[in-house]
């Protein structure tokens, strides 16, 4: 199975390559680059995937696809710097991969394979100081225009399904500066700093949070850094929501700042994150972390919208349901497994329970003297769906019908991660609405238990 | 008679490229936008005999201080990072360096940042290609190409329409100094909210329509100024209008123009108006 094994950030402004010489900080950014190149090779990384900031599109999302693209590139602001002759090597396969389950997630992508398809410098510049012997395949994404927080993480996870699908290490990385503010006039090299003390205070907060691993919280702060710091190039500073969301939303990595120095005033920093055991962190889960996109994507077919029916469907009795206890786990209290309304199901609290035994897979949260026990939350979960699963199918239904799922947890800091990829396994093709709260506890020595509505 | 002797508004949605059919262009197309097309059309045979095509374009983005080609043959091939699918186009063009060091030396003693762009790998924007394709697809004329200086993002759009308004007089100026017939470009759409999807033939205008009818509204409310000679009126409230309709407009090529001929109270002449997926673009003429 296919890995993120190092994430990173660079900038993509041209000087570090093409001009290190010319101020000592240029020239320690580019051996920050040369830092970051040894890091992902010690992780062990076979590809390499970069988000350009640099790269925008209007349609979709994009993916570069053409299996060596060359030309001789300049830059349009700084093209007296010089030309940059390249020739990269792509991972064209990957690129269809991910286009495919971008599409599955509800998003519009596509690749581009076109002789002299116009890389952006921002690329160019990391694909060349990072892998300047092409010994890692690559791809390169866009950076949609138009595209929000939920699309953008939605893409997160598409490229992680994507990644998890390749059977590759990859280092996955964003080309972006922190503050991004030019000057407005050109400079003498020896006389660039950051644009302002506002930037740098905030250029200084972000690269704490950087070295701390804190990769999720910066995300949670999107849209912050994209008041404060930054020129409004682009709706929002998303690719934070991108890389966050490719490496798992969490904290858990080690931070190292390479390099961070002034390129024309806007901040620049090269940092790797490595991934790491342990806690949450200060992780704040302060928004809800989309699955799929339903998003607006269809103005240009108002006929995609299923015509309203005007025939009502047949009335028809609550009629209640209880499924055979050799398939399903029996009721704690006076209730059925679900209950039938029209042609909606509402189901009973499914908790992970096994007909017949009630053996916890997993295992139990806390022993009978209430001493808690180490636990499996991916099995329970897994068991819990299962069991969903099963009453869905003995009330005539089945798990591609539900519409609406309300989870609860007795341990959202512990639990969340773990019962969110489970969960994604099963219903991310679904698209039910779901909502995950955190509860005290349930009437057995369970971590997890869902609320499901399906059509009958 | 030499100086400015024509201003268009130019857009360059590569779409009118692709539907065109040029040998230049690597994809094929069955139809699309004639209107659009059609109106580049009557433009080309109303336009006066000129000397040389200035175009500013919103797609050679700039953020420190205006740019100008300054190479005399440029030849490559421009593809739109966002429609590759669309325009992939072989151009060899001819640019006349020294209107282009007049130009970038007045806006200079104005007190604008001015550049000459000399690396001769350097790739034109397809921008600046559709908009020259459109006018004149024989490519027989000289043109300076100038980028946008994206002023809106450092500072505010009433800063760019400043420095637009300032390009433009220096324009004029070093246009007049040179003794040569121009035709100013300003290569922009009007609304320009586009879709965010594409039609599986992109050419398919069934699917064609304005994003937004308050886009829309503005584009008419803009263009009816413009017919009316109320250019000024169109520059003040720019702010507005690029605000709003998330105009094309924010890039200064309209102001820089409508500058560059003193603000011509002439009933511009409407070629054509429609919409590229999703955008609102005109083909319009002013002569003084």
């Amino acid at each position: 199975m296919g890995q993120i094994v190092h994430g990173f950030i660079c900038p993509g402004i041209p000087h570090p390559l093409l001009c290190p010489e010319a101020n000592e900080g240029w020239q320690r950014l580019n051996e920050g680059f040369e830092a970051l190149g040894r890091q992902i090779r010690e992780s062990g990384a076979t590809r390499l995937l970069i988000y350009s900031t640099m790269w925008p599109s209007v349609i979709g999302h994009q993916i570069q696809a053409r299996p060596e693209p060359e030309w001789v590139h300049v830059d349009e602001l700084f093209h007296d710097l010089g030309s940059i002759p390249y020739r990269f090597r792509m991972d064209a396969a990957f690129a269809h991969a991910l286009k495919e389950r971008a599409d599955a997630r509800g998003l519009h992508a596509r690749t581009v394979d076109y002789d002299g398809f116009p890389i952006d410098t921002g690329s160019v510049v990391a694909l060349k100081l990072l892998n300047p012997d092409n010994d890692l395949p690559s791809c390169v994404l866009s950076s949609n225009v138009y595209a929000d927080r939920a699309e953008t993480i939605v893409f997160g996870k598409a490229t992680r399904d994507a990644i998890a699908a390749s059977g590759e290490k990859w280092a996955v990385g964003v080309v972006m500066t922190l503050s991004n503010r030019l000057f407005t006039d050109f400079i003498d090299p020896a006389d660039d700093h950051v644009h302002s003390p506002k930037d740098e205070e905030w250029n200084d907060k972000l690269l704490e949070f950087f070295a701390d691993g804190r990769l999720e919280d910066i995300a949670q702060l999107s849209r912050d850094i994209h008041r404060q710091i930054r020129v409004h190039k682009v709706v929002n500073f998303k690719p934070m929501w991108w890389l966050s969301a490719c490496m798992g939303q969490h904290n858990r990595y080690t931070g190292e700042v390479h390099a961070y120095e002034a390129l024309y005033g806007t901040g620049a920093a090269v940092v790797g994150l490595a991934p790491r055991e342990g806690g949450v962190g200060d992780k704040e889960f302060d928004e809800d972390a989309v699955e799929t996109f339903a998003g607006d994507r269809n103005v240009l077919s108002g006929s995609s919208t299923a015509p309203q029916t005007a025939q009502e469907p047949p009335a028809r009795s609550a009629d209640r349901i209880d499924a055979d206890l050799d398939e399903v786990p029996a009721p704690v209290g006076a209730y059925p497994h679900a209950r039938r309304v029209g042609d909606l199901l509402y189901l009973s609290g499914v908790g992970p329970r096994q007909p017949r035994t009630d053996a916890i897979p997993g295992g139990p949260i806390r022993d009978e003297d209430g001493q808690a026990l180490d636990y499996d939350i991916e099995a329970q979960t897994r068991a819990v769906i299962e069991n969903v699963k099963r009453i869905l199918e003995a009330s005539g239904s089945s798990l591609d019908k539900v519409l609406d799922v309300t989870a609860f947890l007795v341990d959202m800091d512990r639990d969340f991660a773990g019962y969110n990829r489970v969960y994604a396994e099963y219903f991310t093709p679904i698209g039910a609405t779901r909502t995950t709260v955190a509860i005290r506890a349930l009437p057995t020595p369970i971590a997890v238990e869902l609320k499901v509505i399906a059509r009958a | 008679m030499s100086g400015i002797v024509a201003g268009a508004l130019a857009p360059h949605p590569p779409h009118l490229v692709y539907a065109d059919n040029p040998p230049q262009n690597e994809p094929r197309a069955e139809c699309g936008w004639e209107m659009l097309r059609w109106g580049y059309e009557r433009l080309r045979r109303d336009l006066p005999e000129h000397d040389v095509l200035v175009v500013l374009s919103p797609h050679w983005q700039t953020y420190i201080g205006w740019h100008f080609l300054g190479v005399e043959r440029l030849a490559s091939k421009s593809v739109d990072p966002v429609f590759p699918n669309l325009f992939r186009y072989t151009y060899d063009l001819q640019v006349d360096v020294d209107l282009a060091r007049a130009i970038c030396a007045e806006g200079a003693q104005a007190g604008l940042v001015t550049k000459m762009m000399e690396n001769p790998d350097f790739r034109v924007d397809y921008g600046t290609i559709v908009s020259c394709h459109l006018v004149n697809p024989k490519w027989d004329i000289p043109i300076v190409g100038i980028s946008s200086c994206r002023s809106t993002a450092f500072y505010s759009i009433e800063v760019m329409q400043e420095q637009a308004i300032a390009l433009g007089e220096a324009t004029r100026r070093a246009i007049d100094a040179s003794g040569k017939r121009a035709v100013l470009l300003a290569s922009n759409s009007l609304s320009h909210r586009h879709f965010v999807t594409e039609s599986p033939v992109p050419e398919d205008m069934t699917q064609e329509h304005i994003t937004h009818h308050g886009q829309y509204l503005w584009d008419m409310r803009v263009i009816e100024m413009m017919r009316q000679g109320r250019t000024r009126e169109v520059v003040d409230i720019m702010p507005e209008f690029a605000n709003q309709a998330i105009s094309e407009t924010d890039a200064g090529a309209l102001t820089w123009m409508l500058a560059a001929m003193g603000f011509p109270e002439t009933p511009a002449e409407l070629y054509a108006y429609g919409t590229v997926i999703g955008t609102g673009n005109a083909v319009m003429g002013w002569t003084p």
